[in-house]
C-alpha cells in the first residue's frame, strides 16, 4: 500500500515524474460526412475482439468502447488500459466512444462502473487481441510465440531483434475470434502505463477553445429549434397561435405533434425569438405536493415492494433488550444535476435513417428509447457520442436528443436543439426525495447491540442492465408514455458498514415519484450514507466516545481501517467525544466531523473529515476544510482519481449546504442559478486528499464514492461545533437555527 | 438584418445579423468559434465570457449593436493547444478541468484579473471568479492554475 497525500502538491513535478508527455487530441466529427456509412463493416458484438479495435497498416490503433467520457477523464484512463494490454505506446491509440454504429454496447456510463466493468471488458479484449497477434507473428516468423516480445506494436524475435513484424501487417481483415473472458491480464509489476498520471488528452483543446462539445456540432444545412413546454407540471396544450413567431426573421416552421411543440429557424437567435413569440395557452397541470411537508407525503405514498437489504442476528429482540434506544429520522432534498451547459443535440433524418449526435451517457439505450419517439426501427437509428457539459447522471441530455430526433424525422432536415437554462434546471429529471428512519440500541457501556433502518426509496420501473425505456418528454408529449422511472440503485448502502451483532435494514420502494425521476451522482449511496453516518455519530455521542474511535471499534476490514486512519492523519484528528469543548464562545463556532463508507458495501473505501464554522446568529455553515481519503484499489491514473475525488468533495459540499429544487403547487420554481444556486469559488473549502494505491488489486473506480461521505461529515461537524444535530440535507440556515433552538444548552 | 464590422481576435470580420443578436451567437453561430459557451443567457454563470477592449464581459447578454468597433477577444485569441498562453498552459499543468465547459469563463475572467493585478492573492482570485460557476467541483485546481500563471 502506498498513500499519496496531496496537501500542497506540485502537479508539474508530478507530471514530469510520470515520464509521459502530453499527447495531442484531435477529433473530426464522426458520422458527419456520410451519416450511416462507415469505411467498412465493423462488428459491434461485445464478445467479438474485432468490435473493440482496429489497426491500420501503419500501426495506428483505434479502440472502440461503449462507455463514454462525461468529463471525468475516462477517455484517457481507458486508453491507458488498452495500450497497456496491447503493448503499444499511449500515443498510438485513438479512441471512439459511445457510437452505436461502431462500438460495443457496455450499458450506461454510470454507477461507478466505467473503469471496473468497462475497463475490465476492454482489457480482456485487448489482451486477447495481443495474444492472437503474437500467435500470428509466431507463424509468420517461424518461431514459437514465447520467443517473441512486443514493443510498441512491433513484434520482435528476442534472439534476433532485427526480425520484426508490425501489428498492422498481422491484423489482416480482423482477428475473427471471441474475447477470452478468462485471459490472464498483465500483472502490476509489468505495467508501463497503468498507474501513471498521464495528462488528460482532452484538456489542451478544452482550455484553448479547440474542443468540440456537443454544443459545437454543426452539420451542413442544419436548422435550429426550440421546444416550447409548459411551466405547470403535467399541463397540456390548449391552443397555439404562431402568428407572431412567423414574423420573426429566419422563422422556418412550427412543429407540433400532440403536446410536443417546437419552432424551427435558420439561426439560433431567431429560434429563441420565435419561441418567445409563440402564444400558447395550456390546460391546468396535474399539481405537485406541498413542498413544506414533502417528506411526510413521501412516506405516505403507496409502497410497491419492500426488500430487506441487511439482516444479521435478531435486531428486534436486541433492541427490546437494550439499555438505551435511540431513534432518528433523516431526509435528503430533491436535487438536480444543474449542468453548466444546458442540454443540446443534433439530429439528421435522411433516407429513412436517423443520426443523432448527443452527449448521452446511454447512447445504446437511447437507440432503443428513440424507437418510441420516432417510430423508426432500432436498426435505422444511430447515436454518436460527442462530449457535453458534465451531466452527473441522467439530466436533460437524453430529452434534448429525443427532441432533435423527433423534429428531424418530422421535417426531414438536420436540426440542432439547444435547451434553455430554465429547461435544464426545471424540466430535466430530478433525484427523488428521501426519508430514512433509524433506530439503535446501546448497552450500559455504550456498545451498539442493535441497528435497524427503514429507507423510503423511489422504485425503479425498469430493469438494470437493459435499455432504460425512460419517460422522455418527447415520448410522453406525443402520446407514447413509458413505463416509469429509472433512478439508479437506490438500495445500495442502505445497509451500514459496521460489524454489529444484530441488524435489520429494510427498503420501502415508493411506487410513484411526483417528478420525473432519475439518477444523480451516487444515487442512493449518498442519501443512505448521510443517514447511516449521521446516525452512527449520534450513537458515538450517546456513548460519549470519540466518533472516529467509535467507528474503528466496529471495523474489522484492514482496508476500511486504513482509509479511516488516513483521513484522521490528514486532519490531525484529536480523539475526544463531541461536541467540541473548544468550539469558541463568540457567534461563530468551530467543529469537525468524520464519515466513512464502502461504496455499495462492496467496492471503493472512502472516509472524510470536514471542518466547519457555524454562525449561530445567522445559521450559516461554512465548510473550511475537507480531508478526504480514498481506496479504489489499483489506480489507473492517480491524478485522474485525484481530480474525481476533489470534484466529489467540492460538488457535494454544494449539495450538502445549498441545493434543493423548489416548487409550488403547480410548477418547479428552480429555473436558473438564482433560484438553484450552487457553491461559488469564494465558498469552496480547502481540500486535502489521501489516495491509497494498491497496485495489482481490482481497480474499482472513483467517480462516485467520495461524494457519499461528505454530507454526514459536514452535519457531524455542525454537531461538534454546536451540539445541534442536523438530519436534513441541505443544511440551510433556517434548519440550522431550528436545530440550535432545539439543542440542549451548551452552557 | 444589418451589417456589422467586428474586430475579433485581431481580425476584421463582417457579419450580417439582427442588431439585437447577443454577440455570443455571432461568435458561435456566425463565426464558428467554440471558446465562448452558452450557459444561461442570463449573465449568471460566466461560461460565455469574452474580452471587449480587455474587459471580461458576459457575451450572452451583450447585443452586437452595443459592441461597435471595440476589440473582441475569445479564448481562441489567447493561444492554441500548440502554443498556449501562459494562463492556458497553467490550466494544462494543473489539469484544471473535468468537463471543462466552464473553463472558458474561468480563463477569460482570470486573464482580465491578471492583466490588472499581476500577483493576486488566493482570496483575490476566488473573489474575482466568484460569479463564474463550476459544477464539476474543479475549484481547487482552477485557483491553483491562476496562481501558477501569476507566479510564472
Amino acid at each position: 500500500m502506498t498513500i499519496h497525500e496531496r496537501t500542497s502538491f506540485d502537479r508539474r513535478t508530478f507530471l514530469k515524474a510520470s515520464g509521459v508527455l502530453a499527447v495531442g487530441f484531435s477529433m473530426g466529427l464522426p458520422g458527419a460526412a456520410d451519416a450511416m456509412t462507415l469505411s467498412g463493416p465493423k462488428s459491434v458484438a461485445k464478445e467479438a475482439v474485432d468490435s473493440w479495435l482496429t489497426i491500420s497498416p501503419d500501426n495506428r490503433v483505434t479502440i472502440y468502447v461503449g462507455k463514454v467520457d462525461l468529463g471525468t477523464g475516462a477517455r484517457t484512463a481507458l486508453m491507458q488500459m488498452a495500450a497497456e494490454e496491447l503493448d503499444v505506446s499511449f500515443g498510438r491509440i485513438e479512441m471512439v466512444m459511445g457510437d452505436t454504429a461502431t462500438t460495443p454496447d457496455q450499458w450506461l456510463t454510470a454507477a461507478n462502473l466505467t473503469i471496473f466493468q468497462g475497463g475490465g471488458e476492454l482489457r480482456r479484449a485487448s489482451a486477447t487481441a495481443r495474444r492472437a497477434l503474437v500467435e500470428r507473428a509466431a507463424q509468420r516468423l517461424g518461431v514459437p510465440a514465447d520467443a517473441l516480445i512486443v514493443d510498441d506494436g512491433v513484434v520482435r524475435v528476442k534472439a534476433a531483434p532485427e526480425r520484426t513484424v508490425r501489428y498492422g501487417e498481422l491484423i489482416g481483415d480482423g482477428l475473427k475470434l471471441e474475447v477470452d473472458s478468462k485471459i490472464a491480464l498483465k500483472k502490476a509489476p509489468d505495467y508501463k502505463l497503468i498507474g501513471k498520471s498521464i495528462p488528460r488528452v482532452d484538456i489542451p483543446a478544452k482550455v484553448t477553445g479547440e474542443f468540440t462539445y456537443i454544443h459545437d456540432v454543426r452539420v451542413p444545412g442544419m436548422l435550429h429549434a426550440r421546444v416550447i413546454r409548459p411551466d405547470d407540471y403535467g399541463a397540456r396544450i390548449a391552443s397555439v397561435d404562431d402568428s407572431a413567431a412567423r414574423q420573426v426573421g429566419g422563422f422556418v416552421q412550427t412543429v407540433r405533434k400532440g403536446d410536443f411543440l417546437a419552432v424551427v429557424a435558420r439561426n439560433e437567435w431567431a429560434a429563441i425569438k420565435a419561441a418567445n413569440a409563440m402564444r400558447v395557452t395550456w390546460t391546468a397541470g396535474t399539481g405537485l405536493p406541498d413542498q413544506s411537508t414533502v417528506f411526510d407525503d413521501w412516506r405516505k405514498r403507496p409502497i410497491a415492494k419492500e426488500e430487506v437489504t441487511q439482516n444479521v442476528g435478531d435486531a428486534k429482540a436486541a433492541l427490546d433488550g437494550s439499555a438505551r434506544r435511540i431513534k432518528a429520522t433523516y431526509d435528503f432534498a430533491v436535487q438536480t444535476h444543474a449542468t453548466i451547459g444546458p442540454s443540446c443535440a443534433v439530429a439528421d433524418f435522411k433516407d429513412g435513417k436517423l443520426t443523432v449526435w448527443t452527449s448521452s451517457q446511454a447512447t445504446h439505450s437511447m437507440q432503443h428509447e428513440l424507437t418510441a419517439v420516432t417510430g423508426l426501427p432500432r436498426e435505422a437509428i444511430r447515436l454518436v457520442f460527442i462530449e457535453g457539459a458534465g451531466c452527473y447522471g441522467r439530466n436533460g441530455t437524453e430529452d434534448a436528443a429525443a427532441d432533435a430526433a423527433l423534429i428531424s424525422t418530422i421535417i426531414g432536415q438536420p436540426v440542432r436543439v439547444q435547451w434553455s437554462r430554465a429547461d435544464e434546471t426545471a424540466r430535466s429529471p430530478k433525484s427523488p426525495p428521501r426519508t430514512m428512519d433509524l433506530e439503535a440500541g446501546l448497552d450500559q457501556q455504550g456498545n451498539v447491540v442493535a441497528w435497524s433502518g427503514e429507507f423510503y426509496i423511489a422504485l425503479n420501473h425498469i430493469a438494470a442492465f437493459k435499455p432504460l425505456d425512460f419517460p422522455l418528454l418527447a415520448a410522453m408529449e406525443t402520446g407514447t408514455p413509458r413505463p416509469g422511472n429509472w433512478v439508479g440503485f437506490l438500495f445500495q448502502n442502505s445497509g451500514q458498514p459496521y460489524q454489529f451483532a444484530n441488524v435489520r435494514v429494510n427498503t420501502r420502494h415508493v411506487a410513484e415519484a411526483f417528478f420525473r425521476s432519475s439518477h444523480l451522482r451516487s444515487p442512493g449511496r449518498i442519501e443512505n450514507s448521510f443517514a447511516n453516518e449521521g446516525f452512527m455519530d449520534e450513537l458515538a455521542a450517546a456513548a460519549k466516545a470519540d466518533p472516529a474511535e467509535f467507528r474503528l471499534r466496529y471495523l474489522k476490514d484492514q482496508r476500511a481501517i486504513d482509509v479511516v486512519q488516513a483521513a484522521m492523519k490528514l486532519a490531525n484528528w484529536q480523539a475526544r467525544p463531541g461536541p467540541n469543548p473548544d468550539a469558541g464562545s463568540g457567534p461563530v463556532v468551530k467543529g469537525r466531523g468524520i464519515s466513512y463508507l464502502r461504496y455499495n458495501n462492496a467496492i471503493t473505501y472512502v472516509a472524510a473529515v470536514a471542518e466547519v464554522e457555524v454562525n449561530k446568529t445567522t445559521g450559516e455553515v461554512r465548510v473550511t476544510r475537507v480531508c478526504a481519503s480514498h481506496d479504489c484499489g489499483e489506480m489507473v491514473n492517480p491524478d485522474g482519481v485525484a481530480n474525481q475525488v476533489e470534484g466529489g468533495v467540492l460538488q457535494t459540499v454544494s449539495r450538502t449546504l445549498i441545493e434543493r429544487v423548489t416548487w409550488d403547487r403547480q410548477k418547479v420554481t428552480s429555473v436558473d442559478w438564482a433560484s438553484y444556486p450552487i457553491m461559488r469559488h469564494n465558498q469552496a473549502p480547502k481540500v486535502d486528499i489521501a489516495l491509497i494505491d494498491r497496485p495489482g488489486q481490482v481497480a474499482w473506480g472513483a467517480g462516485e464514492p467520495m461524494a457519499c461521505a461528505i454530507p454526514a461529515a459536514i452535519a457531524n461537524a455542525v454537531f461538534d461545533a454546536t451540539g445541534a444535530r442536523l438530519r436534513s440535507v441541505p443544511l440551510t440556515p433556517d434548519k440550522v437555527k431550528a436545530a440550535l433552538a432545539a439543542a440542549p444548552s451548551r452552557g | 438584418m444589418a451589417r456589422f464590422n467586428l474586430m475579433v481576435n485581431g481580425e476584421a470580420r463582417v457579419v450580417d445579423v439582427d442588431p439585437d443578436t447577443p454577440i455570443l451567437y455571432v461568435l458561435r453561430d456566425t463565426l464558428a468559434l467554440k471558446g465562448p459557451k452558452f450557459g444561461c443567457g442570463l449573465a449568471q454563470c460566466g461560461a460565455c465570457t469574452v474580452h471587449v477592449d480587455g474587459a471580461a464581459v458576459r457575451s450572452c447578454v451583450l447585443p452586437i449593436e452595443a459592441v461597435g468597433n471595440k476589440a473582441v477577444t475569445t479564448l481562441e485569441g489567447l493561444g492554441t493547444s500548440a502554443k498556449p498562453s501562459k494562463l492556458q498552459q497553467a490550466f494544462i499543468d494543473e489539469q484544471a478541468a473535468q468537463c471543462g465547459y466552464c473553463v472558458n469563463g474561468m480563463i477569460m475572467t482570470s486573464a482580465a484579473l491578471l492583466a490588472k493585478n499581476r500577483s493576486p492573492s488566493e482570496a483575490e482570485i476566488r473573489d474575482a471568479l466568484a460569479d463564474n460557476l463550476c459544477r464539476c467541483g474543479t475549484h481547487k485546481r482552477i485557483v491553483a492554475a491562476v496562481k501558477r500563471a501569476a507566479l510564472a
